[in-house]
Protein backbone atom coordinates (compact mmCIF):
# COMPACT_ATOMS: atom_id res chain seq x y z
CA UNK A 1 0.00 0.00 0.00
CA UNK A 2 1.30 3.45 -0.89
CA UNK A 3 1.25 5.78 2.10
CA UNK A 4 2.23 9.42 2.57
CA UNK A 5 5.34 8.28 4.49
CA UNK A 6 6.68 6.78 1.25
CA UNK A 7 6.50 10.24 -0.28
CA UNK A 8 8.48 11.64 2.67
CA UNK A 9 11.10 8.91 2.30
CA UNK A 10 11.41 9.71 -1.40
CA UNK A 11 11.89 13.35 -0.52
CA UNK A 12 14.51 12.42 2.10
CA UNK A 13 16.35 10.51 -0.61
CA UNK A 14 16.28 13.54 -2.92
CA UNK A 15 17.53 15.83 -0.14
CA UNK A 16 20.34 13.39 0.68
CA UNK A 17 21.29 13.32 -3.01
CA UNK A 18 21.39 17.11 -3.08
CA UNK A 19 23.62 17.04 0.02
CA UNK A 20 25.98 14.62 -1.72
CA UNK A 21 26.27 16.76 -4.87
CA UNK A 22 27.05 19.79 -2.71
CA UNK A 23 29.70 17.79 -0.85
CA UNK A 24 31.44 16.99 -4.15
CA UNK A 25 31.57 20.72 -4.87
CA UNK A 26 32.86 21.45 -1.33
CA UNK A 27 29.83 23.52 -0.42
CA UNK A 28 29.87 22.27 3.16
CA UNK A 29 27.12 24.43 4.68
CA UNK A 30 24.67 23.30 2.01
CA UNK A 31 25.69 19.68 2.56
CA UNK A 32 25.10 19.94 6.31
CA UNK A 33 21.77 21.71 5.84
CA UNK A 34 20.27 19.21 3.39
CA UNK A 35 21.65 16.25 5.40
CA UNK A 36 19.93 17.37 8.61
CA UNK A 37 16.71 18.03 6.72
CA UNK A 38 16.88 14.61 5.02
CA UNK A 39 17.33 12.96 8.42
CA UNK A 40 14.30 14.81 9.82
CA UNK A 41 12.18 13.68 6.88
CA UNK A 42 13.33 10.09 7.00
CA UNK A 43 12.73 9.79 10.75
CA UNK A 44 9.52 11.87 11.00
CA UNK A 45 7.20 8.91 11.21
CA UNK A 46 9.26 7.32 13.97
CA UNK A 47 9.32 10.61 15.93
CA UNK A 48 5.54 10.95 15.78
CA UNK A 49 4.94 7.34 16.85
CA UNK A 50 7.39 7.71 19.73
CA UNK A 51 5.73 10.93 20.91
CA UNK A 52 2.35 9.24 20.88
CA UNK A 53 3.82 6.52 23.09
CA UNK A 54 4.93 9.22 25.60
CA UNK A 55 8.54 8.72 24.57
CA UNK A 56 10.01 12.22 24.33
CA UNK A 57 13.64 11.68 23.30
CA UNK A 58 13.17 11.31 19.50
CA UNK A 59 11.11 14.51 19.34
CA UNK A 60 13.76 16.31 21.39
CA UNK A 61 16.47 15.12 19.01
CA UNK A 62 14.34 16.37 16.12
CA UNK A 63 14.11 19.69 17.99
CA UNK A 64 17.91 19.83 18.11
CA UNK A 65 17.86 19.17 14.36
CA UNK A 66 15.55 22.17 13.89
CA UNK A 67 17.94 24.34 15.93
CA UNK A 68 20.84 23.10 13.76
CA UNK A 69 18.92 24.09 10.61
CA UNK A 70 18.33 27.55 12.07
CA UNK A 71 22.08 27.96 12.66
CA UNK A 72 22.97 26.68 9.19
CA UNK A 73 20.35 28.64 7.19
CA UNK A 74 22.06 32.09 7.24
CA UNK A 75 25.31 30.53 6.00
CA UNK A 76 23.75 29.30 2.76
CA UNK A 77 24.72 31.90 0.20
CA UNK A 78 22.80 31.82 -3.04
CA UNK A 79 25.66 31.11 -5.43
CA UNK A 80 24.94 30.70 -9.10
CA UNK A 81 24.88 27.08 -10.20
CA UNK A 82 25.90 26.44 -13.78
CA UNK A 83 23.02 25.75 -16.09
CA UNK A 84 22.93 24.70 -19.72
CA UNK A 85 23.42 27.67 -22.04
CA UNK A 86 20.41 29.57 -23.33
CA UNK A 87 21.29 28.67 -26.95
CA UNK A 88 21.28 24.93 -26.24
CA UNK A 89 17.98 25.20 -24.39
CA UNK A 90 16.43 27.25 -27.21
CA UNK A 91 17.58 24.65 -29.77
CA UNK A 92 16.05 21.81 -27.74
CA UNK A 93 12.86 23.81 -27.29
CA UNK A 94 12.49 24.24 -31.07
CA UNK A 95 13.16 20.55 -31.65
CA UNK A 96 10.96 19.04 -28.91
CA UNK A 97 8.18 21.66 -28.90
CA UNK A 98 4.91 20.45 -27.35
CA UNK A 99 6.47 17.15 -26.30
CA UNK A 100 8.04 19.13 -23.46
CA UNK A 101 4.63 19.96 -22.07
CA UNK A 102 3.54 16.32 -21.72
CA UNK A 103 5.64 15.44 -18.63
CA UNK A 104 4.85 18.83 -17.06
CA UNK A 105 1.13 18.23 -17.49
CA UNK A 106 1.46 14.67 -16.18
CA UNK A 107 2.03 16.10 -12.68
CA UNK A 108 -1.45 17.65 -12.36
CA UNK A 109 -3.06 14.89 -14.41
CA UNK A 110 -1.79 11.94 -12.35
CA UNK A 111 -2.48 13.84 -9.11
CA UNK A 112 -6.02 14.41 -10.33
CA UNK A 113 -6.48 10.74 -11.25
CA UNK A 114 -5.29 9.55 -7.85
CA UNK A 115 -7.48 12.12 -6.10
CA UNK A 116 -10.57 11.01 -8.01
CA UNK A 117 -10.05 7.27 -8.44
CA UNK A 118 -7.44 6.51 -5.78
CA UNK A 119 -9.73 4.40 -3.60
CA UNK A 120 -10.58 2.04 -6.48
CA UNK A 121 -7.46 -0.01 -7.37
CA UNK A 122 -6.65 -2.87 -5.01
CA UNK A 123 -3.65 -5.14 -4.63
CA UNK A 124 -5.29 -8.34 -3.51
CA UNK A 125 -7.38 -7.24 -0.56
CA UNK A 126 -5.26 -4.18 0.27
CA UNK A 127 -6.10 -0.83 -1.38
CA UNK A 128 -3.25 0.61 -3.48
CA UNK A 129 -3.43 4.03 -1.82
CA UNK A 130 -3.90 4.74 1.88
CA UNK A 131 -6.88 7.03 2.54
CA UNK A 132 -4.90 9.51 4.60
CA UNK A 133 -3.61 12.43 2.49
CA UNK A 134 -4.24 10.47 -0.70
CA UNK A 135 -3.94 13.54 -2.93
CA UNK A 136 -0.46 14.31 -1.62
CA UNK A 137 0.60 10.69 -2.08
CA UNK A 138 -0.74 11.06 -5.60
CA UNK A 139 1.33 14.20 -6.09
CA UNK A 140 4.48 12.32 -5.10
CA UNK A 141 3.69 9.47 -7.47
CA UNK A 142 2.91 11.99 -10.21
CA UNK A 143 6.32 13.63 -9.72
CA UNK A 144 8.05 10.29 -10.10
CA UNK A 145 6.10 9.41 -13.27
CA UNK A 146 6.70 12.90 -14.68
CA UNK A 147 10.43 12.57 -14.02
CA UNK A 148 10.57 9.29 -15.94
CA UNK A 149 8.55 10.81 -18.79
CA UNK A 150 10.81 13.88 -18.82
CA UNK A 151 13.93 11.70 -19.04
CA UNK A 152 12.42 9.74 -21.96
CA UNK A 153 11.26 12.84 -23.85
CA UNK A 154 14.51 14.78 -23.43
CA UNK A 155 16.79 11.70 -23.69
CA UNK A 156 18.70 13.00 -20.67
CA UNK A 157 20.72 10.70 -18.42
CA UNK A 158 18.84 9.56 -15.29
CA UNK A 159 21.37 11.45 -13.15
CA UNK A 160 20.03 14.66 -14.72
CA UNK A 161 17.00 14.31 -12.45
CA UNK A 162 19.14 14.72 -9.37
CA UNK A 163 21.49 17.31 -10.90
CA UNK A 164 18.69 19.56 -12.18
CA UNK A 165 16.52 18.99 -9.10
CA UNK A 166 19.48 20.00 -6.95
CA UNK A 167 19.93 23.16 -9.05
CA UNK A 168 16.35 24.24 -8.30
CA UNK A 169 16.55 23.15 -4.66
CA UNK A 170 19.67 25.25 -4.08
CA UNK A 171 17.97 28.15 -5.88
CA UNK A 172 15.31 27.93 -3.19
CA UNK A 173 17.88 27.46 -0.43
CA UNK A 174 16.64 28.16 3.09
CA UNK A 175 13.37 29.57 1.71
CA UNK A 176 12.29 25.96 1.14
CA UNK A 177 12.48 25.39 4.87
CA UNK A 178 10.64 28.50 6.04
CA UNK A 179 7.06 27.14 5.73
CA UNK A 180 7.98 24.23 7.97
CA UNK A 181 9.71 26.33 10.64
CA UNK A 182 6.78 28.73 10.67
CA UNK A 183 4.33 25.88 11.06
CA UNK A 184 6.29 24.52 13.99
CA UNK A 185 6.33 28.01 15.52
CA UNK A 186 2.54 27.89 15.21
CA UNK A 187 2.60 24.67 17.23
CA UNK A 188 4.73 26.30 19.94
CA UNK A 189 2.55 29.43 20.03
CA UNK A 190 -0.57 27.32 20.42
CA UNK A 191 0.99 25.30 23.25
CA UNK A 192 2.21 28.39 25.12
CA UNK A 193 -1.08 30.29 25.05
CA UNK A 194 -0.09 33.12 22.71
CA UNK A 195 -3.49 32.89 21.01
CA UNK A 196 -5.54 33.29 24.17
CA UNK A 197 -3.47 36.31 25.20
CA UNK A 198 -4.13 38.03 21.86
CA UNK A 199 -7.86 37.31 21.97
CA UNK A 200 -8.02 38.84 25.48
CA UNK A 201 -6.15 41.88 24.24
CA UNK A 202 -8.67 42.44 21.44
CA UNK A 203 -11.62 41.96 23.80
CA UNK A 204 -10.46 44.60 26.26
CA UNK A 205 -10.11 47.11 23.43
CA UNK A 206 -13.65 47.10 21.97
CA UNK A 207 -17.16 48.14 23.10
CA UNK A 208 -18.81 44.70 23.20
CA UNK A 209 -22.40 46.02 23.05
CA UNK A 210 -21.95 47.17 19.46
CA UNK A 211 -22.46 44.37 16.92
CA UNK A 212 -20.53 46.36 14.33
CA UNK A 213 -17.56 46.76 16.66
CA UNK A 214 -17.58 43.02 17.34
CA UNK A 215 -17.69 42.19 13.61
CA UNK A 216 -14.81 44.56 12.90
CA UNK A 217 -12.80 43.26 15.85
CA UNK A 218 -13.39 39.64 14.80
CA UNK A 219 -12.45 40.36 11.16
CA UNK A 220 -9.41 42.49 11.89
CA UNK A 221 -8.38 40.12 14.67
CA UNK A 222 -8.44 37.26 12.16
CA UNK A 223 -6.27 39.34 9.80
CA UNK A 224 -3.83 40.43 12.50
CA UNK A 225 -3.48 36.96 13.93
CA UNK A 226 -3.05 35.44 10.46
CA UNK A 227 -0.37 38.02 9.65
CA UNK A 228 1.51 37.07 12.83
CA UNK A 229 1.10 33.30 12.46
CA UNK A 230 1.15 33.18 8.66
CA UNK A 231 -1.85 30.87 8.72
CA UNK A 232 -5.59 31.50 8.97
CA UNK A 233 -6.17 27.97 10.26
CA UNK A 234 -4.23 28.82 13.42
CA UNK A 235 -6.10 32.10 13.84
CA UNK A 236 -9.61 30.69 13.45
CA UNK A 237 -10.03 28.64 16.65
CA UNK A 238 -8.41 31.36 18.76
CA UNK A 239 -10.48 34.27 17.45
CA UNK A 240 -13.73 32.32 17.25
CA UNK A 241 -13.33 31.07 20.80
CA UNK A 242 -12.29 34.54 22.00
CA UNK A 243 -14.70 36.81 20.10
CA UNK A 244 -16.86 34.96 17.56
CA UNK A 245 -18.57 32.49 19.87
CA UNK A 246 -19.14 34.48 23.10
CA UNK A 247 -19.78 37.91 21.59
CA UNK A 248 -21.12 37.49 18.06
CA UNK A 249 -22.99 34.18 18.22
CA UNK A 250 -24.16 34.03 21.82
CA UNK A 251 -24.58 37.74 22.58
CA UNK A 252 -25.60 39.20 19.21
CA UNK A 253 -27.19 36.09 17.64
CA UNK A 254 -24.92 35.73 14.59
CA UNK A 255 -25.37 32.73 12.29
CA UNK A 256 -22.46 30.32 13.02
CA UNK A 257 -22.09 28.86 9.50
CA UNK A 258 -21.91 32.27 7.80
CA UNK A 259 -19.64 33.67 10.49
CA UNK A 260 -17.30 30.68 10.23
CA UNK A 261 -17.00 30.77 6.43
CA UNK A 262 -16.56 34.54 6.20
CA UNK A 263 -14.26 34.67 9.21
CA UNK A 264 -11.93 32.12 7.68
CA UNK A 265 -11.94 33.96 4.34
CA UNK A 266 -11.14 37.22 6.13
CA UNK A 267 -8.13 35.46 7.60
CA UNK A 268 -7.09 34.44 4.07
CA UNK A 269 -6.91 38.15 3.19
CA UNK A 270 -4.29 38.41 5.92
CA UNK A 271 -2.35 35.54 4.33
CA UNK A 272 -1.90 37.75 1.26
CA UNK A 273 -0.16 40.43 3.40
CA UNK A 274 2.39 38.48 5.39
CA UNK A 275 5.93 37.16 4.83
CA UNK A 276 5.07 34.61 7.56
CA UNK A 277 2.98 32.72 4.98
CA UNK A 278 6.26 31.68 3.44
CA UNK A 279 5.10 28.89 1.16
CA UNK A 280 2.80 31.32 -0.67
CA UNK A 281 4.71 34.58 -0.42
CA UNK A 282 8.43 33.83 0.03
CA UNK A 283 8.98 30.50 -1.74
CA UNK A 284 7.73 31.94 -5.09
CA UNK A 285 10.14 34.89 -4.68
CA UNK A 286 12.98 32.37 -4.65
CA UNK A 287 11.42 30.18 -7.35
CA UNK A 288 10.91 33.11 -9.72
CA UNK A 289 14.28 34.64 -8.80
CA UNK A 290 12.77 37.99 -7.82
CA UNK A 291 15.11 40.61 -6.29
CA UNK A 292 13.04 41.66 -3.26
CA UNK A 293 11.61 39.36 -0.58
CA UNK A 294 8.30 41.24 -0.58
CA UNK A 295 7.72 41.37 -4.36
CA UNK A 296 4.85 38.88 -4.35
CA UNK A 297 3.15 40.57 -1.39
CA UNK A 298 3.50 43.89 -3.20
CA UNK A 299 1.68 42.44 -6.22
CA UNK A 300 -1.24 41.04 -4.21
CA UNK A 301 -1.88 43.19 -1.13
CA UNK A 302 -4.36 45.45 -2.91
CA UNK A 303 -6.51 42.45 -3.86
CA UNK A 304 -6.34 41.37 -0.21
CA UNK A 305 -7.30 44.82 1.11
CA UNK A 306 -10.28 45.13 -1.23
CA UNK A 307 -11.47 41.63 -0.32
CA UNK A 308 -11.08 42.42 3.37
CA UNK A 309 -13.54 45.31 3.02
CA UNK A 310 -15.92 43.12 0.98
CA UNK A 311 -15.76 40.40 3.64
CA UNK A 312 -16.40 42.77 6.54
CA UNK A 313 -19.44 44.20 4.72
CA UNK A 314 -20.73 40.72 3.83
CA UNK A 315 -20.28 39.64 7.43
CA UNK A 316 -22.08 42.65 8.88
CA UNK A 317 -25.02 42.40 6.47
CA UNK A 318 -25.38 38.59 6.36
CA UNK A 319 -24.66 37.10 9.79
CA UNK A 320 -27.46 38.84 11.70
CA UNK A 321 -30.20 38.29 9.05
CA UNK A 322 -30.83 34.56 9.05
CA UNK B 1 2.51 35.22 33.32
CA UNK B 2 -0.41 35.24 30.92
CA UNK B 3 1.12 37.96 28.71
CA UNK B 4 4.73 36.78 28.75
CA UNK B 5 4.54 34.36 25.77
CA UNK B 6 3.72 37.38 23.58
CA UNK B 7 7.46 38.14 23.65
CA UNK B 8 7.75 35.40 21.02
CA UNK B 9 5.55 37.48 18.71
CA UNK B 10 7.76 40.50 19.42
CA UNK B 11 10.86 38.52 18.39
CA UNK B 12 9.21 37.68 15.06
CA UNK B 13 8.12 41.26 14.38
CA UNK B 14 11.52 42.75 15.24
CA UNK B 15 13.46 40.04 13.39
CA UNK B 16 11.40 40.48 10.22
CA UNK B 17 11.56 44.28 10.47
CA UNK B 18 15.36 44.21 10.77
CA UNK B 19 15.52 41.78 7.85
CA UNK B 20 17.45 39.07 9.64
CA UNK B 21 17.38 35.64 8.04
CA UNK B 22 13.81 34.47 8.85
CA UNK B 23 14.67 30.85 9.72
CA UNK B 24 16.70 31.53 12.92
CA UNK B 25 14.31 34.37 13.85
CA UNK B 26 11.35 32.03 13.75
CA UNK B 27 13.08 29.26 15.69
CA UNK B 28 14.32 31.76 18.28
CA UNK B 29 10.77 33.12 18.66
CA UNK B 30 9.56 29.60 19.44
CA UNK B 31 12.25 29.13 22.09
CA UNK B 32 11.57 32.57 23.66
CA UNK B 33 7.84 32.00 23.75
CA UNK B 34 8.35 28.57 25.33
CA UNK B 35 10.76 29.90 27.98
CA UNK B 36 8.38 32.75 28.83
CA UNK B 37 5.56 30.25 29.31
CA UNK B 38 7.74 28.47 31.88
CA UNK B 39 8.53 25.39 29.83
CA UNK B 40 11.80 23.52 30.28
CA UNK B 41 14.42 23.29 27.52
CA UNK B 42 13.54 19.62 27.06
CA UNK B 43 9.85 20.39 26.62
CA UNK B 44 10.59 23.16 24.13
CA UNK B 45 12.88 20.94 22.05
CA UNK B 46 10.24 18.21 22.02
CA UNK B 47 7.55 20.70 21.01
CA UNK B 48 9.71 22.15 18.20
CA UNK B 49 10.72 18.75 16.84
CA UNK B 50 7.25 17.29 17.05
CA UNK B 51 5.47 20.19 15.35
CA UNK B 52 8.19 20.36 12.68
CA UNK B 53 7.82 16.74 11.59
CA UNK B 54 4.01 16.96 11.80
CA UNK B 55 4.08 19.59 9.06
CA UNK B 56 6.34 17.75 6.61
CA UNK B 57 3.66 17.95 3.91
CA UNK B 58 4.63 21.60 3.41
CA UNK B 59 7.87 20.59 1.66
CA UNK B 60 6.35 17.93 -0.62
CA UNK B 61 6.26 20.41 -3.50
CA UNK B 62 10.06 19.93 -3.68
CA UNK B 63 9.41 16.52 -5.25
CA UNK B 64 8.34 18.31 -8.44
CA UNK B 65 11.80 19.86 -8.81
CA UNK B 66 13.68 16.96 -10.50
CA UNK B 67 11.08 16.57 -13.27
CA UNK B 68 10.68 20.33 -13.74
CA UNK B 69 14.48 20.73 -13.71
CA UNK B 70 15.04 18.14 -16.43
CA UNK B 71 12.36 19.79 -18.59
CA UNK B 72 13.84 23.24 -18.01
CA UNK B 73 17.23 21.92 -19.09
CA UNK B 74 15.61 20.93 -22.39
CA UNK B 75 13.99 24.35 -22.85
CA UNK B 76 10.52 24.05 -21.27
CA UNK B 77 10.42 27.73 -20.32
CA UNK B 78 11.69 28.77 -23.75
CA UNK B 79 9.03 26.65 -25.43
CA UNK B 80 6.20 27.98 -23.23
CA UNK B 81 7.38 31.48 -24.15
CA UNK B 82 7.62 30.78 -27.91
CA UNK B 83 4.25 29.10 -27.97
CA UNK B 84 2.36 31.93 -26.26
CA UNK B 85 4.16 34.48 -28.42
CA UNK B 86 2.79 32.69 -31.49
CA UNK B 87 -0.82 32.85 -30.28
CA UNK B 88 -1.67 36.39 -31.25
CA UNK B 89 -5.07 36.61 -29.55
CA UNK B 90 -3.79 35.40 -26.17
CA UNK B 91 -3.05 38.64 -24.34
CA UNK B 92 -1.65 39.03 -20.83
CA UNK B 93 -5.02 39.77 -19.14
CA UNK B 94 -6.72 36.87 -20.95
CA UNK B 95 -3.99 34.45 -19.91
CA UNK B 96 -3.97 35.51 -16.24
CA UNK B 97 -7.75 35.72 -15.90
CA UNK B 98 -8.15 32.26 -17.46
CA UNK B 99 -5.56 30.92 -15.01
CA UNK B 100 -7.27 32.63 -12.07
CA UNK B 101 -10.65 31.14 -12.99
CA UNK B 102 -9.25 27.67 -13.62
CA UNK B 103 -7.30 27.73 -10.34
CA UNK B 104 -10.41 28.78 -8.39
CA UNK B 105 -12.59 26.10 -9.94
CA UNK B 106 -9.98 23.36 -9.47
CA UNK B 107 -9.58 24.40 -5.82
CA UNK B 108 -13.35 24.36 -5.33
CA UNK B 109 -13.25 20.74 -6.49
CA UNK B 110 -10.61 20.01 -3.89
CA UNK B 111 -7.78 19.81 -6.42
CA UNK B 112 -5.50 22.27 -4.66
CA UNK B 113 -2.26 20.42 -5.40
CA UNK B 114 -2.89 20.19 -9.13
CA UNK B 115 -1.35 23.62 -9.69
CA UNK B 116 1.05 25.65 -7.59
CA UNK B 117 4.07 27.91 -7.46
CA UNK B 118 6.54 25.08 -8.20
CA UNK B 119 4.29 22.91 -10.39
CA UNK B 120 2.81 25.49 -12.74
CA UNK B 121 3.82 29.10 -12.00
CA UNK B 122 7.60 28.87 -12.44
CA UNK B 123 7.77 26.46 -15.40
CA UNK B 124 4.63 27.47 -17.32
CA UNK B 125 2.61 30.50 -16.23
CA UNK B 126 5.49 32.94 -15.65
CA UNK B 127 7.24 32.41 -19.03
CA UNK B 128 3.86 32.42 -20.78
CA UNK B 129 2.88 35.69 -19.11
CA UNK B 130 6.26 37.23 -19.99
CA UNK B 131 5.75 36.26 -23.62
CA UNK B 132 2.17 37.58 -23.64
CA UNK B 133 3.30 40.86 -22.07
CA UNK B 134 6.08 41.19 -24.64
CA UNK B 135 3.70 40.99 -27.58
CA UNK B 136 2.87 44.65 -27.89
CA UNK B 137 6.01 46.59 -28.78
CA UNK B 138 9.38 46.41 -27.01
CA UNK B 139 10.59 43.49 -24.91
CA UNK B 140 10.19 43.78 -21.12
CA UNK B 141 12.94 45.44 -19.12
CA UNK B 142 14.12 43.48 -16.02
CA UNK B 143 11.88 45.47 -13.65
CA UNK B 144 8.78 44.86 -15.71
CA UNK B 145 9.69 41.19 -16.10
CA UNK B 146 9.92 40.83 -12.31
CA UNK B 147 6.59 42.60 -11.87
CA UNK B 148 4.92 40.24 -14.34
CA UNK B 149 6.39 37.22 -12.53
CA UNK B 150 5.27 38.50 -9.12
CA UNK B 151 1.78 39.10 -10.48
CA UNK B 152 1.67 35.48 -11.71
CA UNK B 153 2.55 34.24 -8.23
CA UNK B 154 -0.09 36.55 -6.72
CA UNK B 155 -2.72 35.27 -9.16
CA UNK B 156 -1.99 31.68 -8.16
CA UNK B 157 -2.37 32.58 -4.45
CA UNK B 158 -5.66 34.44 -4.93
CA UNK B 159 -7.08 31.62 -7.05
CA UNK B 160 -6.11 29.01 -4.47
CA UNK B 161 -7.26 30.82 -1.31
CA UNK B 162 -10.62 31.95 -2.60
CA UNK B 163 -11.58 28.69 -4.25
CA UNK B 164 -10.47 26.20 -1.61
CA UNK B 165 -12.95 27.33 1.03
CA UNK B 166 -15.89 26.33 -1.16
CA UNK B 167 -14.83 22.68 -1.21
CA UNK B 168 -16.66 20.71 1.43
CA UNK B 169 -14.29 17.86 2.20
CA UNK B 170 -11.09 19.79 2.71
CA UNK B 171 -9.14 21.69 5.36
CA UNK B 172 -10.94 24.93 5.99
CA UNK B 173 -14.56 23.78 6.02
CA UNK B 174 -13.80 20.71 8.12
CA UNK B 175 -11.82 22.83 10.57
CA UNK B 176 -14.77 25.22 10.98
CA UNK B 177 -17.23 22.35 11.36
CA UNK B 178 -14.96 20.58 13.85
CA UNK B 179 -14.50 23.71 15.93
CA UNK B 180 -18.25 24.31 16.22
CA UNK B 181 -18.90 20.63 16.97
CA UNK B 182 -16.49 20.87 19.92
CA UNK B 183 -18.56 23.77 21.22
CA UNK B 184 -21.91 22.04 20.76
CA UNK B 185 -23.06 23.56 17.47
CA UNK B 186 -23.77 20.94 14.77
CA UNK B 187 -23.44 22.17 11.17
CA UNK B 188 -23.38 20.47 7.76
CA UNK B 189 -20.22 21.12 5.72
CA UNK B 190 -22.32 22.31 2.77
CA UNK B 191 -23.97 25.01 4.92
CA UNK B 192 -20.52 26.48 5.59
CA UNK B 193 -19.07 26.02 2.10
CA UNK B 194 -22.01 27.79 0.45
CA UNK B 195 -21.27 31.04 2.29
CA UNK B 196 -17.77 31.11 0.85
CA UNK B 197 -19.21 31.60 -2.65
CA UNK B 198 -19.90 35.38 -2.49
CA UNK B 199 -16.28 36.04 -1.51
CA UNK B 200 -15.03 33.66 -4.21
CA UNK B 201 -16.94 35.65 -6.83
CA UNK B 202 -15.74 38.96 -5.38
CA UNK B 203 -12.15 37.68 -5.46
CA UNK B 204 -12.47 36.79 -9.15
CA UNK B 205 -13.93 40.20 -10.04
CA UNK B 206 -11.48 42.25 -7.95
CA UNK B 207 -8.33 40.41 -8.95
CA UNK B 208 -9.55 40.17 -12.56
CA UNK B 209 -9.97 43.95 -12.63
CA UNK B 210 -6.50 44.39 -11.14
CA UNK B 211 -5.07 42.08 -13.83
CA UNK B 212 -6.62 44.24 -16.56
CA UNK B 213 -5.27 47.45 -14.99
CA UNK B 214 -1.84 45.90 -14.47
CA UNK B 215 -1.65 44.70 -18.09
CA UNK B 216 -2.69 48.13 -19.32
CA UNK B 217 0.04 49.77 -17.23
CA UNK B 218 2.70 47.35 -18.53
CA UNK B 219 1.59 48.03 -22.12
CA UNK B 220 1.69 51.81 -21.58
CA UNK B 221 5.07 51.71 -19.81
CA UNK B 222 6.46 50.22 -22.95
CA UNK B 223 5.10 52.97 -25.17
CA UNK B 224 6.65 55.69 -23.02
CA UNK B 225 9.94 53.94 -22.34
CA UNK B 226 10.78 53.39 -25.99
CA UNK B 227 11.42 56.62 -27.87
CA UNK B 228 11.67 54.99 -31.28
CA UNK B 229 8.61 53.19 -32.59
CA UNK B 230 9.38 49.49 -32.35
CA UNK B 231 8.78 47.02 -35.08
CA UNK B 232 6.45 44.28 -33.95
CA UNK B 233 8.57 41.21 -33.48
CA UNK B 234 7.87 38.25 -35.67
CA UNK B 235 5.57 36.26 -33.47
CA UNK B 236 6.49 32.87 -34.87
CA UNK B 237 10.13 33.64 -34.05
Amino acid sequence: MLRIEHAYWLLALFLAGAAWLNLRERRCWHTAFWTVLAALFASGDYVLTATKAQHQLPAQLAGIGVLALAVLAPRMKRGHITERSAEEREADALRLRHKLLIPALLIPLVTLLVALLGNRPNLGSVPLFAQQQMTLTGLALACLIALIAALIVTRAKPSAGLVEGRRLLDTLGWAALLPLTLASLGGVFAATGVGAAIADLVRTAIPVQSALACVVAFGLGMVLFTVIMGNAFAAFPVLTAGIGLPLLIQMHGAHPAILGALGMLTGYCGTLFTPMAANFNIVPVALLELPNQNDVIRAQWKTGAALLIVNLCLMYFLVFRS
Amino acid sequence: MHWLPLFGVLVVVIGFALRFNPVPVVVLAGVVSGLCAGKSIGEILGLLGNSFVSERALLLFALTLPAIGVLERAGLREHARNWIASLRSLTLPRLLIAYLGARQILSMLGLTNVAGQAQTVRPLLAPMAEAAAGKRGAPLDPNERNEVRAFCAATDNVGLFFGEDVFIALGAVLLIQGFYAQHGIELQPLQIALWALPTAIAAFLIHGARIVLFARRIAQDKLTSTSTPTVERDAAH
